[in-house]
């Protein structure tokens, strides 16, 4: 990936194990992002509003969603993951890049153009009170998208809506309820229901459990699983949570201050992760089993993510990677596939873990000498004395 | 009121409260947030009061022309044969068959003050619901827009609001003569900005949601995310705001009318009544104008009152208030049933 991101011009297919875009696009390329960026301009001024920064979500990713797999997008919060979904949802103009939608570019399309694609790609989001008009009914909620695409009217709309209840494993009956009357896993079903409406070939879920409790967290995702079989659905699966991300995904991309930094598929990232940051997302996530929790190594990272509107230069992820060097504050690494690895595994580090190796925690001490490179947070610092 | 695509149902729920009770009935009807106001309105007594006040002054305006018939005064026509007494003074209430006495013209108060509350009426009506379909929808299409759009129409709003409005209607009645269309319009369009402004900030407020994003993202097109989804939501202030706007505009119509610049004296308002009699207020006769005041006080007072029990039905953090209130009134015969199936169905969201 270029560390500078320029407009217009198709970008190198980096993260890619499929034939380059200029060539008829391979069937099973359902959706192509193309060195995204997603910039939100930080404006300042009453009457003439100058530009005085920007807040760079997404900054140059590029990613393959092949045709009926679920491809998960893990990372902090903050890290751009819910921006690219509303980037390839349309839902925010693109700042550079292009959104390949089943061959077709959807970059540059109007809203009007963009409505036959709306149809066959639906969105569900994380917060199933926020997404439910509290003043609607449930049946006109889910039956919105047939109205507005003009596909079903009347008694067959109230059929098809009673049917996708049914489906998603709600009581047609309450057709004429209100989503307060419902509970929030009842409620996502709602939200599931409605994306389902159209038949979409692309579903793009943006933490769809991440508000739920643990047991209702199942319920969906089995839903979803069983939804994903049985309407040849792909999924661009958003989650902080890496077990159920390890669980639904068949690929997985790692994201960090609104790069990939890491893409592999799941078994192969979760078994052997190349950059040190998904190395210490995955030793920060808990274990069921005591016995191996207690021998397990946890890598600390010290500080907090830096600020997405001024980010580090080089690697971003240089200030608290226990692995830096020198050079990760001048060079972006780019995203590549490491020596060893399959096809499908591409990392962007300079100094990629080993097989076996043990990462330790970035010591205070190189914390420090690191900060006189680039901004270091206050919190290493402290818990050095601590 | 003026908010169409929303129906206040009419037929309420009795049928429903039992079968919530027992949880069992199979086929529930969700209660809608307003359905579940108004339950809560109807269990208020100062509701029935203000709704009784503004009953009663439609009521007059109703049977002006019957009072008129029978009383075989004519509200208009000075009556200085029949209307004074042999010195060419009015009557005071009460004699000669005028209830309320007659004017300085021999001319029966009671007939023009019901034929006051027509005009009044009207125009309180007509004024507010001009000004709230076009503040909301101004205020939607400021606030969700955004941008220049925003901008604009809210600079305008600004400029509508510091207009010395009275000022301003007395200079616009006086160029184009005063008439009833012409009082409706000058009211509503230095109303509607005070709503348009609450309508704004709500839908800025609103269209962050993301129920907002979920109907973009299925492909609903601005006007229809505005009116279908947002609108619903804003029904509470607009719904309130409106009810207090009415006696606003009452007052503003009697305002103009006694400046001598509103619907114009052939036709009887309780502003140029009050306007017409002052001069003769001096010499005792207080009928003058009591009468027309006491009308404008009642039909004020009545939708003042009527609007903060909406605001208090339309917000459910009054819940508790009410709850109170019905066990008070419990012991009175009131319906024990609804009591617990309504702090039941109160789970749902406040409307912000």
């Amino acid at each position: 990936m270029s560390p500078t991101s320029d407009p217009g011009q198709p970008p190198p297919p980096a993260a890619i194990d499929q034939p380059p875009p200029d060539a008829p696009r391979p069937v099973e390329t359902l959706l192509g992002i193309e060195n995204v960026v997603k910039h939100f301009p930080i404006k300042r001024g009453i009457f003439f509003k100058r530009q005085i920064g920007s807040v760079q979500a997404v900054e140059g990713v590029s990613l393959e969603v092949r045709r009926g797999e679920t491809l998960g997008l893990v990372g902090e919060t903050g890290c751009g993951k819910s921006t690219l979904a509303r980037c390839i949802t349309r839902l925010h103009p693109l700042t550079s890049g292009r959104i390949v939608f089943d061959g077709v570019d959807l970059s540059d399309l109007s809203p009007r153009q963009m409505r036959p694609y709306r149809r066959r790609m639906q969105m569900i989001f994380q917060d199933p009170y926020g997404s439910l008009n509290p003043r609607r009914r449930v049946g006109s909620i889910i039956g919105d998208p047939l109205t507005i695409h003009g596909v079903a009217e009347g008694p067959e709309r109230k059929r098809r809506v009673q049917e996708l209840m049914e489906i998603v494993g709600l009581n047609p009956e309450h057709y004429n309820r209100f989503p307060s009357e419902f509970s929030g896993g009842q409620r996502q079903r709602i939200g599931v229901a409605r994306a389902l409406a159209l038949r979409p070939s692309l579903v793009v879920c943006d933490e769809p459990v991440s508000a739920l409790d643990v047991s209702v967290q199942a319920q969906i995702i089995n839903l979803l699983e069983d939804l994903q079989g049985e309407f040849g659905l792909t999924y661009v699966f958003i989650a902080h949570d890496l077990a159920v991300v390890e669980h639904v995904s068949d690929r997985v991309a790692v994201m960090y201050l609104g790069k990939v930094v890491e893409l592999a598929e799941t078994a192969e990232l979760f078994g052997s992760p190349r950059h040190p940051y998904t190395a210490a997302l995955l030793s920060a996530s808990m274990i069921a089993d005591p016995e191996k929790a207690r021998s397990a190594h946890r890598v600390v990272l010290y500080g907090d993510v830096p600020s997405p509107i001024n980010p580090p230069s080089g690697c971003r992820f240089h200030t608290r990677c226990p692995k830096a060097q020198p050079i990760c504050s001048v060079e972006e690494p780019p995203l590549e596939v490491k020596p060893g690895d399959p096809a499908g595994h591409v990392a962007a580090c300079h100094f990629p873990v080993q097989p076996g190796e043990t990462l330790v925690g970035a010591t205070p001490a190189f914390s420090e000498a690191l900060s006189s490179l680039a901004v270091t947070s206050p919190e290493a610092g402290r818990e050095s004395a601590g | 009121m003026s908010l169409a695509p929303v129906e206040i149902p009419t037929q309420v729920l009795e049928p429903a409260a039992p079968e919530d009770g027992q949880g069992g009935g199979r086929a529930i009807q969700g209660r809608s947030p307003l359905r579940l106001a108004l339950a809560r309105l109807r269990t208020d007594r100062m509701a029935w009061v203000a709704a009784g006040m503004i009953v009663l002054m439609a009521l007059l305006a109703i049977v002006a022309p019957l009072i008129s018939a029978a009383t075989g005064h004519s509200a208009y026509n000075p009556d200085l044969v029949n209307g004074t007494n042999s010195f060419g003074q009015p009557y005071g209430p009460g004699q000669a068959g005028f209830l309320l006495g007659t004017d300085n013209l021999g001319r029966d108060i009671l007939v023009r003050v019901a034929y006051g509350a027509r005009i009044s009426l009207l125009v309180g009506v007509l004024a507010t619901l001009l000004a709230t379909i076009g503040g909301t929808v101004i205020g939607l299409v400021s606030g969700y827009f955004g941008g220049w759009i925003d901008a604009l129409l809210a600079r305008l709003m600004d400029a509508v609001l510091s207009f010395p409005y009275v000022l301003a209607a007395i200079v616009i009645a006086s160029v184009f003569g005063g008439s009833l269309s012409l009082t409706i319009g000058v009211i509503a369009f230095f109303s509607w900005a005070a709503i348009g402004r609450i309508v704004r900030g709500q839908t800025l407020s609103q269209k962050e949601k993301e129920y907002v994003e979920a109907a973009r993202s299925i492909g609903a097109a601005p006007f229809r995310i505005m009116f279908v989804d947002i609108l619903p939501n804003l029904i509470a202030p607009v719904l309130v705001l409106g009810t207090l706007l009415v006696p606003v505009a009452i007052v503003f119509e009697a305002t103009l009318d006694y400046l001598g610049v509103g619907v114009g004296p052939p036709i009887p308002t309780w502003g140029n009544m009050l306007a017409d009699d002052q001069g003769s207020a001096g010499f005792g006769a207080w009928w003058f104008w009591v009468f027309p005041s006491v009308a404008l006080l009642i039909t004020t007072l009545g939708f003042n009152l009527l609007g903060d029990s909406v605001r208090d039905a339309l917000d459910p953090r009054t819940e508790r208030i009410f709850a109170m209130r019905r066990k008070g009134g419990a012991a009175s015969g009131g319906p024990n049933g609804t009591a617990p199936d309504d702090s039941a169905s109160v789970a749902e969201p406040a409307p912000s």
